[in-house]
């Protein structure tokens, strides 16, 4: 076996499961009866046409990437983080109450304290999850998810009632949304509603991978996360870095919420969250869990995202067919991962194409 | 079906992976109710020519013949209709089943529309018992069993799924010594029925049981002939390339200082009960002392526990002084134990992880690798590159995994990382299990090494020739306490075979 073969052999298989992909979800467009290409087209390619369709696409990966390099984090410390939508609230809800409470305070002051307060809040969401499954073994399966309410209920009643806009209170209206934040705290924009906060982002992946392959505690976490037992062997705090990891996972999640604030909605209302906080694992799997695939990822999503909202006008398609293909997109990756573990596939796949291909080079 | 299988024969097999060449022109020949040892070191191609018969790889080069017919295996469930049946080195059973549950899993005879014909199973279990003898129990659930109750699941399995030739991949890899005696006799008498390819590296088993060797070294076919014309360090010669001798420890007392002192120790075991029982048990500098046992007796579980890796119920292991019981692995570490594992798969080394980063798992926070916390690449790569010379580690690199590393070579790993870290007592647990005599060697050599620096050593093994040639003083384990303390010369086999059964003690009369 040759290793341009190998090389060969793994795109080809991952140009087969993106033509998976797109063959399924065409399956479920062609049953709701939509035309297939436009569909796609829509989705794919039009968001991609013009500069404001850009930017928008860009908003929406801002919070995707920052996320999903948390998520990444966890996962490869051995922690499964699907927490991040509730963690996300809560730092929506720490940055706003720093917001609202100390309005005067100069820029330079207010917007990294706000941004830190955000930051506080989610890890602080992560780490409950954390060290519940570093001291008793609880499953952060059940526990993320489980917080995720709660933290959507919390985040409902503060919106409603300690945070409520007094303009909205007056009104009678009752609209659940906080005050507008002052100009302060906010991060300014580029072109349309593109903001500063990308450069977070990908300043953020960098430090990522820094962290993860560069520094002994990176070493570390992913020494745990790879194989516990060979890492408490090597003297390991393992819970200690597991509950570390879900921290951080917690203050990515929470740091998102916060420059999503600051940048583009700069008043908290219902639904910033916006499933960010479960794509951004899908980002996280299809990133290959590290930073430099997690940006690509984070984007492609976004274009999803966006798309998907163009649909129901375009082509009459609902934009939950995006739900669909992110189902799909994860069913595939894991599926692929299988396949490219498989020596003994790849051992057969190279002996047909020796047989077919290599015998008649030779005559 | 019912056709025997008189003859195999490979013929001129060649195999490539980038960088290796796994199967160098091999070829080999089985005759009706012959054994074929197929012997070398770990790495040398052994299981990937079984691989390319059982037809799980395809070869690149050669033919194959059953009974002079050429074949060609497109997959494992061709093999296993040309009657070729493999039991491999870890066993594929259900533990939460039965024997003939786990059986009826393969054999589609007794799949009948809508329910599973157990009955039927069952009465084929018991044929192949009878006639093979092969004592297993139908009904008894396989984590019941032994390990050596298990292989023979194994083999009632391949046979009842209709194997009329068996593979055996290292099958005495995990038995006892008894287990490994009881398993050379079965397949002795079952030759008259089949024929057997048998891979090995211990060579007196394979000079008990076949009738032909065959050596492989480096994926090629480095010597074929009689078993009967060789003797085992003939074999192990051609298999290793060099004369091997076995080092003995046949130097003079150190009188060192107590490094290690355990007294009134008690641990529990996973499912437990004490699994260390008020064990004492001392170790000096510059000495060292075997643990000899049946393994299961608590040399795992007082292992974990002089490290940090598992509570201690009562009772005081002092290390040089500072009592060292229940605190952290990481304590334990930097008051100087080196630890070899008995799971190095999995605990000895991250698997997923790349050499070079294995042989700092240890030290990621230590000046050498890091600084502030930044790990140093130049370090850690030249570090990695001096340790795979010193230690002779056969990789393609060391950014390769160590889990894909063969089990000789991961651990070499694991001894390289703990003896270059200069501990100041060192834990090796069952070191050469399943290694080939060429890396046996070259571990003993090392241990005495770091012996004659002054380190205590404390070797848990189960094997007697390594006890006997390597420990100053023997202390046989028994149900989790010492039962005795021999020294160097005392012992013999036969008296530590007694010991270790438990047996002629005044203590047992105490128990």
């Amino acid at each position: 076996m040759t290793r341009n073969f190998k090389i060969a052999y793994k795109v080809v298989i991952i140009l087969l499961a993106i033509l998976a992909t797109i063959l399924l979800s065409s399956v479920i467009l062609l049953i709701l009866g939509a035309d297939v290409w436009r569909t796609f087209y829509t989705i794919v390619i039009t968001p991609l046409t013009r500069v404001g369709h850009l930017t928008e696409v860009c908003v929406r990966a801002v919070p995707l990437c920052i996320i999903a390099l948390g998520v990444a984090i966890a996962y490869r410390s051995g922690i499964v983080n699907i927490g991040a939508e509730g963690q996300m609230a809560m730092g929506i809800l720490g940055f706003t109450t720093v917001a609202l409470t100390l309005p005067d305070l100069p820029k330079p002051v207010l917007l990294p304290f706000a941004l830190f307060a955000a930051v506080v809040s989610g890890g602080l969401w992560g780490f409950i999850p954390g060290i519940l499954k570093a001291k008793l073994q609880v499953s952060e399966l059940l526990s993320t998810v489980m917080l995720n309410y709660i933290a959507a209920q919390f985040y409902s009643f503060c919106l409603r009632v300690p945070m409520l806009d007094p303009v909205e209170a007056l009104s009678g209206a009752g609209t659940p949304q906080s005050a507008r934040l002052t100009t302060n705290i906010e991060i300014g924009r580029i072109t349309g509603r593109l903001h500063y906060g990308i450069f977070i982002a990908l300043v953020l992946a960098v430090l990522v991978y820094l962290f993860l392959w560069k520094t002994s505690f990176g070493y570390k976490m992913r020494a745990s996360g790879a194989e516990r037992r060979a890492a408490r062997y090597g003297g390991i705090n393992v819970p200690s870095y597991i509950t570390l990891a879900m921290v951080i996972s917690g203050a990515f999640a929470g740091l998102a919420g916060g420059v999503e604030l600051a940048a583009v909605h700069r008043r908290a209302i219902e639904g910033i969250t916006n499933n960010y906080g479960f794509s951004a694992v899908v980002v996280a799997l299809f990133g290959m869990l590290h930073p430099f695939g997690i940006i690509p990822a984070s984007f492609f999503f976004a274009l999803l995202i966006y798309g998907s909202t163009l649909t129901p006008r375009a082509v009459g398609v609902p934009a939950n067919i995006v739900d669909v293909m992110q189902g799909l997109i994860i069913i595939v990756i894991v599926t692929v991962q299988m396949i490219l573990q498989n020596s003994y596939l790849e051992d057969k796949v190279w002996h047909w194409y020796s047989v077919r291909f290599k015998k008649e080079e030779e005559k | 079906m019912e056709d025997k299988i008189k003859s195999l024969k490979m013929e001129h097999i060649t195999k490539r992976f980038p960088g290796v060449l796994a199967s160098d022109d091999i070829s080999l020949n089985v005759e009706e109710g012959e054994i074929l040892a197929l012997v070398g070191e770990n790495g040398a191609g052994k299981t990937t020519l079984m691989n390319i018969l059982m037809g799980i790889y395809q070869q690149d080069e050669g033919r194959i013949f059953i009974n002079g017919k050429e074949v060609r295996f497109r997959g494992p469930e061709d093999a296993f209709k040309a009657g070729l049946g493999m039991v491999h080195q870890q066993y594929m059973l259900v533990p939460n089943m039965t024997v003939t549950e786990n059986v009826a899993l393969g054999y589609k005879k007794a799949w009948k529309p809508f329910r599973l014909d157990l009955e039927m199973v069952r009465e084929r279990v018991e044929e192949i018992s009878s006639r093979y003898g092969l004592a297993v129990n139908p009904d008894a659930y396989i984590w019941q069993l032994s390990v050596g109750e298990q292989q023979r699941v194994e083999l009632v399995k391949t046979l009842c799924l209709g194997a009329k030739f068996l593979i055996l991949d290292e099958p005495t890899s995990a038995l006892t010594p008894q287990e490994t005696d009881e398993l050379i006799d079965l397949l002795k008498k079952m030759k008259r029925e089949l024929s057997i390819i048998f891979i090995s590296h211990k060579l007196n088993e394979v000079k008990a049981l076949s009738d032909k060797v065959v050596i492989l070294r480096h994926g090629a076919v480095v010597f074929s002939g009689n078993t009967s014309d060789y003797s085992p360090s003939e074999i192990a010669a051609l298999m290793t390339g060099h004369e091997i001798v076995l080092p003995e420890n046949r130097e003079p007392d150190m009188h060192g200082d107590v490094a290690l002192a355990i007294s009134d120790l008690y641990v529990r075991s996973d499912r437990g009960f004490f699994a260390v029982n008020g064990l004492n048990l001392e170790v000096r500098e510059g000495e060292i002392v075997g643990l000899a046992g049946v393994s299961g007796n608590g040399q795992k579980e007082l292992a974990e526990a002089i490290n940090g890796l598992r509570p201690i119920e009562k009772g005081k292991i002092e290390f040089f002084g500072e009592d060292i019981a229940n605190k952290t692995p990481y304590y334990v570490i930097e008051h100087g134990m080196g630890y070899i594992p008995e799971e190095r798969n999995i605990e000895g080394i991250v698997p997923s992880f790349q050499i070079k980063e294995n042989f700092i798992l240890k030290d990621s926070d230590d000046e050498k690798f890091a600084r502030h916390r930044f790990l140093k690449k130049k370090e850690i790569n030249s570090n990695a590159e001096i340790l795979r010379q010193n230690f002779d580690i056969r990789c393609p690199g060391t950014n390769t995994a160590a889990g894909a590393l063969s089990g000789g070579n991961i651990q070499k790993v694991i001894l390289a990382r703990e003896i270059t870290r200069a501990p100041k007592f060192l834990i090796a647990v069952y070191p050469t299990r399943g290694l080939d005599m060429g890396a046996i060697e070259f571990i003993h050599q090392e241990l005495l090494k770091k012996r004659r620096e002054g380190i205590g050593i404390l070797l848990v093994s189960e094997e007697l020739d390594e006890i006997m040639n390597l420990s100053d003083r023997i202390a046989v384990i028994y149900k989790g306490a010492i039962q005795s303390i021999l020294h160097h010369g005392e012992a013999t086999k036969k008296s530590l075979g007694i010991l270790m059964a438990g047996l002629g003690n005044e203590e047992e009369k105490n128990d």
